[in-house]
């Protein structure tokens, strides 16, 4: 038993965690992927992960934008029930920054040498990092600001090259746009999991519009996602089994699905927290320490 | 046994109501230290001073740095003069000290460390639109340089500001957003405003009216316009939650004074507003060439919370307001012209003195893609030529250096000049177009220096303590005071191509190729063979019938 508790003290090898957060749609009919973005972020940064750790790009912004009847605002809920953009929220690439190129320059770390520390992905081969990209998508590509695209080749080849660098520990990536699934399929690096909110061929649908708005809020996936992870909170023993069973063809219309053929542990194993927040690993220890006993004197300096 | 260097931190709002109705809101936060950056010693022990900055400046050789991120534009005849004037997107100008050997290069990388500081895209300040200006941005701290080269001055007009901008500005306060003044600062409130503001100043200060020691002066400071129909309700009737949704409860601590003033000069005998709750410190001070005075609320007073201990001004209008004072300078900018060839940009400047005439400095910065044509600049007044005693110009370089005109114009008492420059557009690479060039391309604000006469005499010595509205610009002499006036940002659209065009070139050119191709081959490759039509039926089964039987088929 002590065994057992040993291991699942020392389960998973990572010492830190990172979050890129991408949204890399323009233009104000786009909200739904800015507010997609923003409640990963927000779930993030409520189990843990600082700002300082957390890369956030946007393509564009919808809080003060001059369309927006409430201005600092996003909402994810209709009748304006939950504001994610907050109060707190640091943006590190907006606007024209969010390019394909910085993109990848940002996860293989081939920046210029004057690029500041909050727009960097420091992480090292104990760090697990969480990948979400939302936006529209094809057949094996995601369109960046409506002018140029990724290619899931492209996107394993950074993976790959990560690895080579040893960046990641453990990778999850998650991605909500049509077509998700292509995404995924050209992976090859070891230790990668994978979610995508539609299979291939299928396009993945927005939730509810607001109509004070007059945009749709949220894309179906990453709502009901939002919605499973404000039940995880830092000491929850949740896992990834259960978070590839969000939205189910019932709810999301289309089919999510997921990969876990790189992954070298067991899924049933991988807590949500491995990824989505920062947790300290605290060892209780039940003996007790006399702090009144007397001290050794120090050697005279 | 070297003294600690001490520290001395000031917050202060001041509210002005306007005349249109609506009301402006100032907020200034300074904190004096006393470190030499200039000097050999290096600087570690911050306490009051924020860090970030402290290590940005050291770095870098800073001497003066200044910083503004506006969102809206200024309105100037209907709220008359800006306490710190800004143009609309976000503006950096540096001074750096003579010690620095690459001013460029170092420029590059005081704003990519500044774009990861303030959460903005300012590291798309390059050499297309960075300029240095000869006349117009003097030192606003100590200093009597004269060499421009170590100078800087990059506007982007396109730039956002939201809330992300504001949350490592609040974390630059010693007291952040948990005391004194700095608690009003919410953004669901402060964005929802027709004009916000909110810069950096850092310069270096003297101590004691001979100057025998210097300090750094950090001034945060944040405009805000709330509008009477947005914010207000359409209700002419303003207090601190109704604009902030918040109330003051206590000073911060780190403090030495914390002070609300508001604008109570009678105009003209009779108060058109009833200030509550009422407080008996007035004061007057003479900004922006006029005295003015002001009821102040002393927040390290403990009797200004009241006895709910919390303090809400309110502000009750009673009578209508008399007429506004016009501002003595004005301008506007705009682009004539049609089509997407050529056009012209002209600017006016309005002298509404009545019999005073005074210079004014205008500086044009353009970017290169819109080429202008020097040889057509006319400057006109009351429809007569008016031709500037001093003109600094330096022309573009295609995607290299944008265009910088200074001027030193005189203008007449009450009149309007006029500046003309025609230019053609440029045709841009195709990969040089943003993701959505159909918004068009942004032209940053022209900037009107000018030392405007004053109707008071104004306060030459900088020692005194004024309250820090009044004391942001240096003054020399008494008869006028400095004024900075920012025109509108222009929004051209270029010539701009179908992007689709690609695609389509290569499926057309694919399917002339194929059909054309295609078919050429075929004629003359392909030969004919005469193929018997296949039989009837009947035919068939009787020929199945002569196989069986060895007889010739049919």
């Amino acid at each position: 038993d002590l065994n057992d508790k040993a291991g699942q003290f020392f389960n998973s090898g990572h010492t830190n965690n990172w979050a890129v957060l991408v949204c890399t749609s323009r233009f104000w009919f786009n909200y739904r992927h800015v507010a997609n973005t923003l409640s990963v972020y927000r779930s993030v940064k409520r189990l843990g992960i600082p700002d300082s750790r957390i890369v956030l790009m946007l393509a564009d912004d919808m809080a003060c934008n001059h369309r927006n009847p409430k201005p600092a605002t996003v909402f994810s809920h209709k009748n304006m029930e939950l504001n994610v953009y907050g109060d707190d929220v640091e943006v590190d690439y907006r606007g024209y920054e969010v390019t394909v190129e910085n993109f990848l320059r940002v996860l293989t770390g081939r920046l210029p040498a004057s690029t500041p520390r909050s727009k960097r992905l420091l992480s090292d081969d104990r760090s697990n990092i969480l990948i979400y990209l939302t936006g529209h998508g094809g057949n094996g590509f995601l369109k960046f600001q409506d002018s140029e695209e990724i290619s899931n080749v492209e996107l394993a080849d950074a993976f790959e090259q990560m690895w080579q660098k040893r960046r990641y520990n453990e990778l999850l990536f998650i991605i909500d746009t049509c077509q998700g699934a292509s995404m995924y399929e050209r992976f090859y690096s070891p230790n990668l999991m994978a979610l995508a909110s539609s299979q291939v061929g299928e396009d993945s649908l927005s939730h509810q519009p607001d109509l004070a708005i007059g945009v749709h809020l949220m894309d179906r996936y990453t709502f009901y996602l939002l919605e499973f992870l404000e039940d995880i909170h830092p000491s929850s023993t949740t896992n990834m089994n259960q978070l590839f069973k969000v939205c189910p063809k019932s709810q999301c219309v289309s089919t999510p699905g997921h990969r876990t053929d790189l992954f070298l542990r067991d899924p049933g194993r991988v807590l949500i927290t491995d990824f989505f927040g920062s947790v300290r690993k605290v060892e209780i220890t039940m003996e007790t320490i006399n702090l009144s006993s007397p001290m050794e004197p120090l050697p005279e300096r | 046994c070297a003294r600690a260097p001490m520290y001395d931190f000031q917050e202060e709002l001041v509210i002005r109501p306007l005349h249109s109705g609506d009301i402006y809101a100032s907020f200034q936060f300074r904190t004096v230290w006393d470190a030499d950056f200039m000097g050999d010693q290096k600087v570690s022990h911050y306490r009051l001073f924020p860090k970030s900055l402290g290590q940005v400046i050291t770095k870098f050789s800073v001497r003066e740095l200044h910083i503004s991120f506006t969102q809206g534009y200024w309105r100037t005849m209907q709220w008359g003069q800006p306490y710190l004037p800004s143009p609309p997107g976000a503006e950096l100008w540096v001074w750096f000290q003579d010690t620095v050997t690459d001013v460029d290069g170092t420029w590059k990388e005081l704003t990519n460390v500044l774009s990861g500081i303030f959460c903005a895209s300012l590291n798309f300040i390059d050499s297309t639109n960075t300029v240095q200006p000869s006349a117009s941005f003097k030192p606003l701290g100590i200093g009597n340089v004269t060499d421009h080269s170590f100078l800087r001055y990059a506007t982007l007009p396109r730039e956002i500001v939201c809330t992300e901008n504001l949350t490592p500005w609040k974390k630059l306060l010693p007291c952040g957003s948990k005391a004194g003044l700095s608690v009003l600062l919410k953004s669901e409130k402060l964005f929802h405003s027709t004009f916000h503001s909110q810069a950096v100043h850092v310069r270096p200060v003297c101590q004691d009216p001979q100057c025998r020691t210097t300090s750094m002066e950090l001034r945060q400071t944040l405009n805000v316009v709330f509008d009477l129909h947005t914010s207000g309700q359409g209700k002419r009737e303003w207090s601190l939650f109704k604009m902030f949704s918040r109330t003051l409860t206590e000073a911060c601590p780190l403090a030495s004074s914390s002070k609300v003033y508001v604008d109570v000069t009678d105009n003209p005998q009779v108060r058109p507003f009833e200030l509550s709750p009422a407080t008996p410190l007035l004061t007057q001070a003479v900004v922006l060439g006029d005295r003015r005075t002001y009821s102040v609320y002393d927040l390290t007073q403990q009797a200004s919370f009241g006895s709910s201990r919390s303090l809400n001004m309110l502000l009750r209008w009673k009578a209508a307001d008399g007429e506004m004072l016009r501002p003595l300078l004005h301008s506007e900018r705009y682009v004539a012209g049609y089509g997407l060839q050529a056009g012209e940009i002209h600017t006016l400047i309005y002298n509404h003195h009545p019999y005073r005439a005074f210079p004014v400095l205008l500086l044009s910065a353009v970017p290169w893609y819109l080429r202008l044509y020097i040889h057509t600049l006319t400057v006109s007044s009351k429809g007569k030529d008016n031709r500037p005693s001093y003109i600094h110009y330096q022309p573009s370089k295609d995607r290299e250096r944008p265009h910088l005109l200074e001027m030193l114009l005189q203008l007449p008492p009450n009149s309007v000049t006029e500046v003309t420059v025609e230019f053609e557009r440029a045709l841009l690479k195709w990969t040089e177009y943003t993701p959505d060039p159909n918004h068009g391309f942004y032209v940053g604000s022209s900037v009107i220096s000018a030392l405007v006469p004053s109707v008071v005499a104004m306060d030459t010595n900088s020692t005194l303590d004024r309250p820090l509205f009044s004391s942001f610009f240096p003054c020399k002499e008494e008869a006028s005071y400095f004024m900075r006036v920012y025109t509108e940002p222009l929004l051209v659209n270029l010539p701009t191509p179908d992007f689709s065009m690609p695609y389509n070139v290569i499926c057309l050119t694919c399917t002339v190729v194929a059909v054309g191709y295609g078919s050429l081959y075929n004629l003359l490759t392909r030969t004919f063979q005469v193929d018997e039509p296949s039989p009837g039926l009947a035919k068939r089964i009787a020929n199945v019938i002569r196989r069986f039987r060895g007889v010739p088929l049919l």
